[in-house]
């Protein structure tokens, strides 16, 4: 926990379980697990397309960061607003979107989300409340102050999640967006993915606070440090940001720490990191740890999270064959899009 | 164009602006104005002035100082449903928030395949003239006009002001409008209440069959100037006031080459890359080619920041005897 107290929710005398436990239904809860093999077996799919040469580019994958994207999610419903950003093929799962129209984005198919024109770096399902992932470290955090003050002009009750990374906290953007938030008490949610670094350089030779979130000291708005890898941690801090942010109490900063697996992008030689730190983390994988939490806590069995995981198959199965026969853009609607119709 | 409705009445430039706001804000709850001190303090130039206490603090928001942030806050509220006006304080301060107006604002309609539109105006005043010196007086109109995705205008009248400026907010997509800080004060025929002037459409200011000057922003008016004197000497101008930098009209601008065969671009940004470089090139490639009597001439910036002293930095953007010297360079060759 940062220097900044936040609140918690106190468990009923004798019930002792997680705070996601206790707030989401069976069905929630086993949907969400869910989302998380979707996640992973996604971006599993799409490194194995990378591979055949069927995606071109790059792409970052965000394996072993499933918890934070899919708890910060868990609550929001379709009309709460996102920003994602480079490594933001969880967020968009996360937030509903199809993997069947993401792996076809990534083809390059007309069928994709953003019809060939994005990639990975731009996925997003606009019409589930996802403002898009960017290119840009820390392009999503003013956007996302931006659709904060329209839900407050507009006298909505929905809120926006911002996703940003550790390097991120350390652009301009970061503070202006932070500051103006909190000046305008709007209702957005920084979630800060502090997976330890901004491609090779460590938050220790980056950062000049410990913890991300005692920056929030600054712009005088709760900040918490969650365990990035428990969903049920995520959830929580989300949670309560959330509640304050819909009574127009204003923003929040959640740090979630966390890990990828894998490297940075498909360029990532992994000179700055040992096996043995990535060994540590790959244990503390948070789908594992979610599974055995059902499992203790009686909501699933072996053979139900089997059918969970079958089901996740086929789906994948499904979505790169929808990927693989849907058509490819027409070169001569290279500059469409560019304008408004 | 709408017909405008009341002839005769006179406004400056910054009160046309004004008033195309608050017609906007009247008309529509999700048009609202964002920028450093243009609540009570009524901005920089005085554009906003008043207008806090007609629409509220909550319409006419005094952001931080904070360029960046508030352009993309600005972007983020055109994503989802509003559309807000975002006033620089200055053009030069365009340069800390490029990355939202060019990596975001102009791209992601067409990065998410057009599932999104980004209605956003955006205000810059522009230019030299008021011995700012070099980091409050430039012309960096062609920086943002080189990127797809936004449109780039340059009013030159009161007129054009409001009207263009109504018709950026009612645009779907990303507008930047380059305001001339000279012409805040300047004042010009502007009907009463609501009409547009296209986005993208050149106007022909004074006919003539000797030599075109396509010039934009204040540089229409030093044309004009310069067409006048060199009426005396029996040369007849016609003065293209470019209007629009992006899209450019190129339909206007090839039929009055085609007309006289003479060209001379007029324009305040420096002039190595800038607007004029655009405008010649595309001549060139164009069925006007043929009809050139003389070489194209280009009249822009001095290869130099603004200077501060008065003198220096007249003599760093193109004058009234720069012009007429050049048109009379083109008309001799020919004769
Ligand atoms: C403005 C900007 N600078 C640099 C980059 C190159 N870049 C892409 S991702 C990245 C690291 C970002 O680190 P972090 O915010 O921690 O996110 P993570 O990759 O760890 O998820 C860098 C340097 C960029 N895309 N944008
Ligand atoms: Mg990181």
């Amino acid at each position: 926990m940062s220097s900044t107290a936040a609140e918690t929710i106190a468990p009923l005398s004798g019930d002792n379980r997680p705070f996601a436990f206790r707030q989401f239904s069976p069905e929630t809860l086993k949907t969400a697990l869910r989302q998380m093999y979707l996640i992973r077996r996604f971006e599993e799919g799409a490194e194995e397309s990378y591979m055949r040469g069927l995606i071109h580019g790059t792409m970052h994958l965000s394996i072993g960061q499933e918890a934070s994207a899919v708890g910060s999610c868990l609550a929001l419903s379709d009309t709460d607003q996102i920003t994602s950003t480079h490594r933001g093929h969880g967020h968009c799962i996360a937030k509903g979107a199809e993997v069947g129209r993401m792996f076809a984005e990534f083809f390059g198919k007309e069928t994709g989300y953003c019809r060939g024109r994005g990639g990975s770096m731009h996925i997003a399902d606009v019409t589930k409340g996802n403002l898009g992932a960017n290119g840009i470290v820390g392009g999503g955090l003013p956007i996302a102050v931006g659709a904060a003050l329209s839900m407050k002009m507009q006298k909505r009750k929905d809120v926006v999640v911002c996703f940003f990374g550790d390097g991120a906290n350390n652009e301009g953007a970061f503070h202006e967006s932070l500051n103006m938030a909190a000046i305008w008490k709007l209702p957005v949610i920084f979630v800060c993915e502090n997976n330890k670094y901004g491609m090779s350089v460590s938050t220790e030779r980056s950062t000049a606070v410990a913890n991300i979130a005692e920056r929030a000291v600054a712009y005088a708005m709760p900040g918490v440090t969650v365990d990035g890898n428990s969903i049920s941690a995520v959830a929580e801090a989300v949670h309560v940001a959330t509640k304050r942010a819909r009574a127009g109490e204003g923003p929040s900063l959640v740090e979630c720490k966390t890990y990828r697996h894998r490297g940075h992008s498909k360029s990532d030689r992994n000179r700055y990191r040992t096996k043995e730190e990535i060994a540590e983390w790959v244990a503390k994988d948070p789908i594992g740890r979610f599974e055995t939490e059902l499992k203790d806590y009686g909501i699933l069995d072996e053979a139900g999270i089997a059918a969970i995981r079958d089901s996740v198959e086929t789906e994948i199965a499904n979505g790169i064959e929808f990927a693989k026969a849907s058509p490819m853009p027409d070169p001569s609607e290279a500059t469409r899009y560019v304008y408004s119709d | 164009m709408s017909e405008a409705k009341t002839a005769g009445r006179e406004l400056s430039y910054a009160q046309a602006i004004q008033e195309a706001i608050a017609i906007a804000m009247e008309r529509d709850e999700r048009v609202f104005l964002m920028g450093e001190d243009v609540g009570v303090y009524g901005g920089a130039f005085q554009v906003t002035g008043d207008l806090v206490h007609r629409f509220g603090d909550d319409r006419i928001i005094d952001t931080p100082i904070a360029e960046l942030g508030g352009a993309g806050v600005a972007v983020g509220a055109a994503l989802t449903g509003m559309r807000p006006i975002y006033e620089f304080q200055f053009s030069d301060f365009a340069t800390l928030a490029m990355e939202q107006i060019v990596n975001q604002a102009a791209k992601l309609r067409f990065m998410l395949g057009g599932a999104v539109s980004v209605p956003l105006v955006m205000r810059f005043p522009a230019g030299s003239g008021t011995g700012a010196a070099a980091q409050h007086s430039q012309s960096l109109e062609a920086w943002l006009g080189h990127v797809p995705g936004l449109k780039v205008l340059q009013p030159a009248t009161p007129y054009d002001a409001k009207g263009m400026l109504l018709a950026a907010i009612e645009d779907p997509d990303p507008v930047m409008i380059y305001e001339h800080k000279i012409l805040y004060k300047m004042k010009g025929e502007v009907p009463e209440g609501h009409y547009t002037v296209p986005i993208g459409k050149a106007l022909v200011r004074r006919e003539g069959p000797d030599a075109t000057v396509v010039a934009s922003s204040i540089m229409v008016h030093k044309a004009l100037d310069a067409a006048e004197k060199l009426a005396e000497e029996g040369i007849d101008l016609e003065v293209v006031d470019l209007r629009s930098v992006r899209p450019m009209d190129r339909e206007t601008i090839i039929r009055s080459v085609m007309k006289t065969g003479r060209l001379v671009c007029v324009y305040e940004g420096v002039k190595t890359l800038g607007v004029g470089a655009e405008i010649s090139a595309m001549v060139a490639e164009s069925e006007a080619f043929d009809y050139l009597d003389a070489p194209i001439l280009r009249l822009g910036g001095a290869e130099a920041p603004i200077p501060y002293n008065p003198e220096l930095e007249k003599a760093v953007v193109p004058q009234v005897p720069d012009i007429i010297a050049a048109v009379r360079q083109l008309v001799r060759k020919e004769r």
